[in-house]
């Protein structure tokens, strides 16, 4: 699925991909909160504009439209939705009003899936384990989500080839009813599974002759420093959470309504 | 002195009929590099884990008889104890690499003991030099080939620094070149580290001409244990079934045919050929 | 018959993998296709029971176009041993097992039963025939996947890389067991890195680089060359380097080339003093 391209790390290196994984997950968390903040068009559409730099800075302009694509297959039901059940209560009468609202909700969600997107492609899985790590998460979990990561490929290819295999004995994947199509994928998923199995037991050996469990404080190789760019980001996000407070409580954003009642006058 | 030695060692796996071994009593001293052979089920995987600990620890099941690691006592020490004296490279590349890049999965054991992280550095770029593998240092394992996997694991049991690394099968999956590579670089290590190395393998073709001593298992028991050169001339090697290297079996043959073949028998083709030569020149 | 014409072949990520492979096996030969990791040895055979398609040239299998035919069809007659039986046993027992693929190309129940019963005895697997397959041991497994194939007696069988992780025993019998099949006039095709079993056996080996065949004959004669060896990055078989070796030291003795089998180096040995004392 697209939406799924927008979340895979790609290792570049661009201003970005260098900043604390904590750090990026405040903005991200900040740029949330503040989206929570208004069901108004206008802010949620310059919320939105002002994360492409980020986007364009650190060079993922392509999966992000990726992802982007995928979201708006999602967006477009989310906005119909919205829309049909404010429609229906409003006595089936189409309102400007309606429209804002429904406009709204999606508009968090695209903004939301937007941030979400930066993050996860410039942050590799281990940053992403270092920093958990040194939020004290504790390293079962951590290893738990690396090695997971670490292995999807590997169980992707085995199941490619687990596929080569029953096919080479007449397997046939696309024929048949609905239900056989589902029978069909036993040979593939049993094989998968055990190997599965085969393969915790064979890395608990390893882990265990690594010394598993020596001592409970253990060490890194790596250690996330703050940097520059981290401050100005933690900056950045305290200041849209501050210009989103005050804004929310000053400033009257015109509701698309009144936007539209202004344009067309006569 | 002895750095590993076994008296009557015996174990069962829990739930299995039989033992996987059976009386089995060795010595491995400092600085050997033993080769440890036999046919497939003859008990070379059960003993490999013997000798970390994996076996009483993590596999329980019934374990009779004594084997010391280090002069320590397996059955009374946690593995991740022996696991500073003991490292054991496994036959799958791929699962024992746990990390996204090469110099973090070295580093991994060096982490679970808690090492600082300067001498950390220190030992995983060292480690990885000695390996050839300092210039995969950030790629995930995924990317890398069966040969350099298996580089890399043979790094982070290195970078642990123990008396003894034991490598059970690590070029199954290799192909000979690969597994040449390997056998060079634990050779490397036997040779310059004075690390005792414990081998098994079954292509003693690619093998046999670095073993100080071989073991010869079968059904559990210890057939042959010797020098190599004795031990792989006699019957019973063959008999037992194990892939005797063919400069070594000619060699048997032509004496067995009367041709005065001078020297202890050969265990490469380099060494048969200077026998043949010599020989064939001086008639 | 199987004929491949100037056969290219490109992964979606973008490696060329077969570069214009133009080679025809013909029915009941025995063919050993070898050469290093990465050569393109298993991708060319994949093409055989049509897991591949070629992305330029023709593939030709009994005169079925591959491009034009079903996996499940070309699978009938070419039998696909993968590497690690593990990623194709799932059944409860052995014989369910066994039926799997025969059910898939559509044989009658009692037909199926026989067949089960000739494969397992063939095998000496008789006594597993109710247990389940994941008990068994590796080598035992590795024979049920070989039996699973076999029930359907394919006219091809490709083995890739069968001699992994086998000890000599094993091996010897696997030798065996191929040259079984070859009195039974299979085809048999191995991918195979292991030169002293394929020594032993003495096929016609097609050895690859890079995605090309560099040379194509009797293992006698490919195997003892160690130009063309050293080409793929082939290490000779022992008995060869040795031959090897003392040709290029004792010029004058005028040893004879192409010997890759331990009896018939002692034999040109011993002749060779015989005739000099």
């Amino acid at each position: 699925m697209s939406v799924f391209d927008g979340l895979k790390f790609r290792k570049v290196y661009s201003p970005i991909h260098s900043l604390d994984p904590r750090v990026k997950f405040i903005y991200v968390c900040a740029v949330f909160v503040v989206a929570l903040l208004f069901s108004q068009i206008i802010p949620l559409l310059i919320l939105f504009a002002i994360q492409v730099p980020f986007v364009l800075l650190a060079k993922v302009t392509s999966n992000w439209l990726r992802s982007m694509k995928g979201a708006a297959f999602f967006a477009a039901i989310i906005f119909l939705t919205n829309f049909i059940i404010s429609f229906i209560s409003a006595g089936y009468a189409v309102t400007s009003q309606n429209i804002e609202n429904a406009a709204g909700i999606t508009l968090r969600f695209i903004v939301l899936i937007e941030s979400f997107s930066v993050f996860f492609l410039t942050t590799s899985p281990d940053h992403l384990g270092l920093a958990l790590e040194q939020t004290h998460v504790p390293y079962e979990l951590v290893f738990a989500f690396t090695t997971a990561v670490r292995f999807v490929p590997v169980i992707a290819e085995e199941a490619q080839t687990i596929m080569d295999a029953q096919k080479a004995r007449g397997l046939e994947l696309e024929r048949g009813s609905f239900l056989k199509r589902i029978r069909n994928y036993i040979p593939i998923l049993i094989p998968l599974i055990v190997s599965a199995i085969r393969r915790s037991l064979e890395l608990a050996e390893a882990m265990e002759s690594r010394a598993w469990g020596a001592t409970k404080n253990r060490t890194n190789l790596y250690a996330l420093r703050m940097h520059k760019g981290d401050i100005i980001l933690l900056a950045i996000s305290a200041g849209t959470i501050a210009a989103g407070i005050y804004v929310r409580r000053f400033v009257t954003i015109p509701s698309l309504g009144n936007l539209l009642k202004n344009i067309f006058k006569p | 002195m002895a750095i590993i030695e076994t008296q009557d060692l015996t174990y069962t796996y829990s739930g299995a009929a039989k033992p996987s071994i059976t009386d089995v009593s060795m010595r491995i001293e400092q600085g050997e590099f033993t080769l440890i052979t036999g046919p497939s089920g003859c008990g070379k995987t059960t003993l490999c884990r013997c000798f970390n600990g994996l076996i009483p620890h993590f596999y329980q099941g019934e374990l009779k008889g004594k084997i010391l690691t280090n002069g320590l006592n397996v059955a009374e020490h946690p593995t991740h104890e022996l696991a500073k004296h003991v490292g054991l490279v496994f036959q799958n590349p791929e699962n024992q690499l746990f990390a996204l890049s090469v110099e973090k999965d070295v580093a991994f054991g060096l982490e679970n003991l808690g090492v600082p992280r300067q001498e950390m550095r220190r030992r995983v770029d060292e480690a990885m030099k000695i390996t050839e593998t300092y210039d995969l240092r950030d790629r995930p394992p995924h990317e890398l080939s069966g040969g350099q996997q298996q580089r890399v694991a043979i790094a982070s049991v290195l970078a642990m620094q123990p008396e003894v690394i034991v490598l059970d099968e690590p070029t199954s999956f290799l192909d000979p070149l690969s597994a040449k590579k390997i056998f060079e670089v634990i050779y490397n290590l036997n040779r310059t580290m004075a690390i005792t190395v414990i081998l098994v393998e079954h292509r003693l073709d690619l093998t046999a001409k670095y073993a100080s001593h071989i073991i010869v298992m079968n059904e559990g028991k210890v057939a042959l244990d010797g020098n190599p050169h004795e031990v792989l001339r006699s019957q019973d090697a063959l008999l037992i079934g194990i892939g005797v290297p063919k400069a070594t079996r000619l060699f048997e043959l032509l004496s067995m045919d009367g041709v005065n073949l001078s020297g202890t028998i050969p265990l490469s083709s380099e060494e048969m050929t200077t026998m043949l030569k010599e020989v064939l020149t001086h008639r | 018959m199987i004929e491949t014409k100037d056969l290219h072949f490109t992964y979606p990520n973008g490696v060329e993998a077969l570069r214009g492979l133009t080679v025809t096996i013909r029915d009941g030969e025995f063919v050993a296709i070898m050469g290093q990791n990465g050569a393109g040895k298993t991708t060319l055979v994949k093409h055989f029971n049509g897991l591949l398609k070629p992305t330029r040239g023709q593939v030709l299998v009994d005169t079925l176009d591959v491009t034009k035919t079903s996996i499940a069809k070309l699978s009938r007659n070419v039998g696909f041993v993968f590497q690690n039986p593990d990623h194709q046993l799932f059944s409860e027992t052995v014989e369910e097992e066994i039926s799997f693929a025969l059910r898939n190309f559509g044989f009658n129940e009692d037909v199926v039963e026989n067949r089960v019963t000739w494969a397992l005895n063939l095998l000496s697997l008789t006594q597993y025939r109710k247990t389940s397959p994941f008990v068994l041991s590796g080598g035992e497994r590795k024979r049920v996947a070989l039996a699973s194939v076999l029930a359907w007696d394919p006219k091809t069988l490709i083995l890739d890389e069968p001699t992994i992780g086998q000890d000599y025993q094993q091996k010897e019998k696997l030798r065996q067991f191929i040259m079984q099949m070859e009195t039974q006039e299979k085809t048999v095709i191995i991918v195979s890195h292991d030169v002293e079993f394929v020594a032993e056996c003495n096929p016609r080996v097609i050895l690859m680089q890079a995605g090309e065949t560099i040379a194509d004959g009797e293992a006698r004669r490919i195997l003892s060359d160690p130009g063309t060896l050293a080409e793929a990055s082939v290490i000779p078989p022992q008995i060869a380097q040795i031959f090897i070796e003392l040709g290029g030291q004792l010029p004058k003795l005028n040893l004879p080339k192409q010997t890759i089998d331990l009896y018939e180096a002692r034999e040109k040995i011993r002749k060779i003093l015989a005739g000099k004392t």
